[in-house]
């Protein structure tokens, strides 16, 4: 296991920027996931990193060591494809092995190696078939273990799960957070799902147009993030993103929420941080996540306020009720109790927690810290 | 598959079904025969001795069977001046045959290989001048061929063929490989660059372990372009050096006192069996190899 440190990691093709200068540092052991929209320059990244394509400039530092000028075969990296790669004219053996056998690898070494990885996969009875013959989760566990047997430093992953059907999806992210666990290895993962991302990374890596929009811990990335496309981009349902103004009033902020032809919504908020004050009278967008708005109880506290909504479109998935409100004309969505008792078009209650309210300057679309 | 897709739909089955199946099927088997009449006509000459071919009845079966004219055509007919039969010359083209086709199959692959998975500049413009290559006439090279060839020291020699049948056929067999590799997948090549394999490991261990079809193809056709050509072997050989098509020229050319129309016939029908054989025993690999490409994109 060993740290990856990214420096400054720039890609252009002709006029276009597609990496502007990623400065990444990943722990030993860590599980950093790269995610992004489509065309972000995730992949481009991991590629970068694997050495199967090359950075305009900057540097790529394996255990300290620039592996810059290194052919892919000598990062000692593994990585799982997003089509798995396994080589169709071989076994399942011959694929794990293959990487050992160009290594010059004894036999006898090369076959203890197979079982051992088949064992933790559990693919002891899929070794002499060819991957025509495979499922895609056994074709995805043997893409693993051919990345697994080399032990290797870092491992990458591509999208690994895209291919799979939502079931066998959500058993493979499992597995793969148990596998992570128990090998504790360095891992980076790119993904375009956001709760792939939340689910498995120690920590996260939000990239657009082939800038870091923000570094941290899941939870940092959802309860706080730094800017208005990260708010939007992570959590599903998204964050709620509402125009505002934020009033200066008698005892502190208050929030006014107005769409055009609509009643004002106006929100008076607990003591703000000096840079949020500093926005007394201005525009702002508010962040409100779903959780954070819930059905009314009536009881008004500290960091809790109660307005009036109109129910929208209620969405149950079992677990809970989604439900989507009118509140000072725009759209918000909540995440309710599933016995949620309010149907569409009917008006009720609802607490606001207030704790969790951020807020992100209209312009420069950053949080406002 | 294929079969289920073409199944006639049944609501199409009408009353008069049954007859319009006896014309299909009669309009078929009287082209087929017409087709198939000239090989017919040949074999039984080809068995027949002398006398009865100049009897007449070319359609009709032999009254005396006999091999005979098959052995003289194989070891005894005049090829020009030489009485030797035709199998050293049935050996030329096996060995130029099976050189050139072998060299240009080899150098196609590489070079489809090159085209699709080690991508560099101008690389489309070079397919581009190799693509051209297909569109040559054959008589165009002629002259500087011969001089290039005489230049070489290959002049009348079996090499020399192989070296102009090569040449010819890298643009084709560069078409059929980089076109198949074009759809195979960039991620196994990557992968196996991971797994610690150069150029010549990733060709040999996982591209050309795939190309099944496609070198299928790439024989086929050039087998039978080789195999076949009078033009180039007319111009580049001279006696002993000829490959079996011109032979066969010179044997039904040399005239002595009488023509042995079924000595020809033997000596022509070894001299188109080795293509029969590769469309019966290979047809179908070179259609399922030509349909690889687009059904797998």
């Amino acid at each position: 296991m060993s740290s990856l440190e990214l420096v400054n990691i720039k890609k252009r093709y002709g006029d276009l920027d597609i990496l502007k200068g990623i400065d990444i540092s990943v722990e030993a052991g860590e599980f950093l996931v790269l995610v992004g929209p489509s065309g972000c320059g995730k992949s481009t990244l991991l590629n970068i990193i694997a050495g199967l394509d090359t950075a305009t400039g900057g540097d790529v530092r394996i255990g300290g060591r620039s592996v810059r000028d290194d052919h892919p075969s000598e990062r000692d990296i593994a990585m799982v494809f997003q089509s798995y790669a396994l080589y169709p004219n071989m076994s399942v053996a011959q694929n794990i092995s293959f990487g050992m056998e160009m290594r010059k690898v004894p036999k006898e070494e090369r076959n203890l190696a197979i079982q051992e990885v088949a064992k933790l996969l559990q693919i002891q009875h899929l070794l002499a078939r060819r991957p025509g013959q495979l499922s895609g989760g056994q074709r995805q566990r043997v893409a693993m273990g051919r990345a697994l047997v080399r032990k290797p430093k870092i491992f990458l992953f591509d999208e690994p799960l895209s291919n799979l059907d939502a079931q066998l999806r959500l058993d493979m992210r499992t597995e793969i957070k148990k596998l992570h666990q128990r090998l504790a290895a360095t891992i980076v993962y790119v993904t375009h799902d956001q709760i792939e991302a939340m689910t498995l990374a120690t920590r996260i890596a939000v990239m657009r147009y082939g800038e870091l929009q923000q570094l941290g811990t899941p939870a940092e990335v959802y309860s706080e993030p730094a800017n208005l496309f990260v708010a939007g981009f992570m959590g599903s349902p998204r964050m709620n993103l509402v125009p505002g103004t934020l009033v200066q009033t008698g005892g502190g902020l208050t929030l006014e929420i107005q769409a055009s032809d609509k009643p004002k919504l106006a929100i008076a908020l607990p003591p703000q941080p000096p840079a949020v004050q500093a926005y007394a009278g201005r525009d702002i967008v508010a962040g409100l996540r779903a959780e954070s708005i819930s059905h009314g109880s009536g009881s008004q506290s500290g960091q809790r306020r109660t307005v009036t909504g109109t129910v929208e479109v209620t969405e149950p998935t079992g677990a809970d009720t989604l439900a989507v409100l009118m509140l000072g004309g725009h759209e918000m969505t909540a995440r309710l109790q599933p016995d949620f008792p309010l149907r569409a078009g009917q008006q009720g209650e609802f607490d606001i927690d207030l704790a969790k309210l951020v807020f992100f300057d209209p312009q420069s679309e950053r949080r406002i810290l | 598959m294929a079969e289920a897709t073409w199944e006639t739909p049944k609501m199409a089955r009408g009353r008069g079904n049954r007859w319009s199946r006896v014309v299909i099927y009669g309009l078929l088997a009287f082209f087929a025969l017409v087709y198939l009449l000239p090989l017919v006509v040949m074999l039984l000459t080809s068995l027949k001795p002398l006398p009865e071919i100049y009897a007449g009845n070319m359609i009709a079966l032999p009254q005396e069977w006999t091999i005979e004219p098959w052995r003289k055509a194989w070891e005894e007919v005049c090829v020009g001046l030489a009485c030797h039969g035709i199998k050293g010359y049935f050996w030329n083209s096996i060995k130029m045959a099976f050189f050139g086709v072998t060299i240009s199959t080899a150098v196609g692959a590489l070079n489809g290989y090159v085209l699709t998975k080690w991508r560099f500049r101008g690389d489309s413009l070079l397919f581009g001048l190799i693509l051209f290559g297909c569109f040559i006439p054959f008589q165009i090279v002629l002259i500087p061929m011969a001089t290039i060839l005489g230049k070489l020291g290959l002049a009348s020699s079996t090499t020399g063929l192989v070296l102009v049948h090569v040449t010819y056929g890298i643009a084709f067999t560069t078409l059929f490989f980089r076109n198949y590799y074009a759809v195979f997948p960039d991620e196994l090549v990557k992968a196996a660059m991971m797994d610690g394999a150069r150029f010549w490991a990733i060709f040999f261990r996982i591209l050309l372990p795939s190309s099944g079809p496609i070198i299928a193809v790439s024989m086929i056709w050039q087998f039978t372009n080789i195999w076949n050509d009078f033009l180039f072997g007319a111009s580049f050989s001279t006696g002993e050096s000829a490959p079996m098509t011109v032979a066969l020229n010179n044997v039904v050319n040399t005239s002595t006192a009488e023509r042995e129309y079924n000595v020809h016939m033997a000596a022509a029908i070894i001299a188109a069996l080795p293509t029969l054989m590769v469309y019966v025993f290979g047809g179908r690999y070179f259609v399922r190899g030509l349909m690889a490409g687009s059904v797998k994109g």
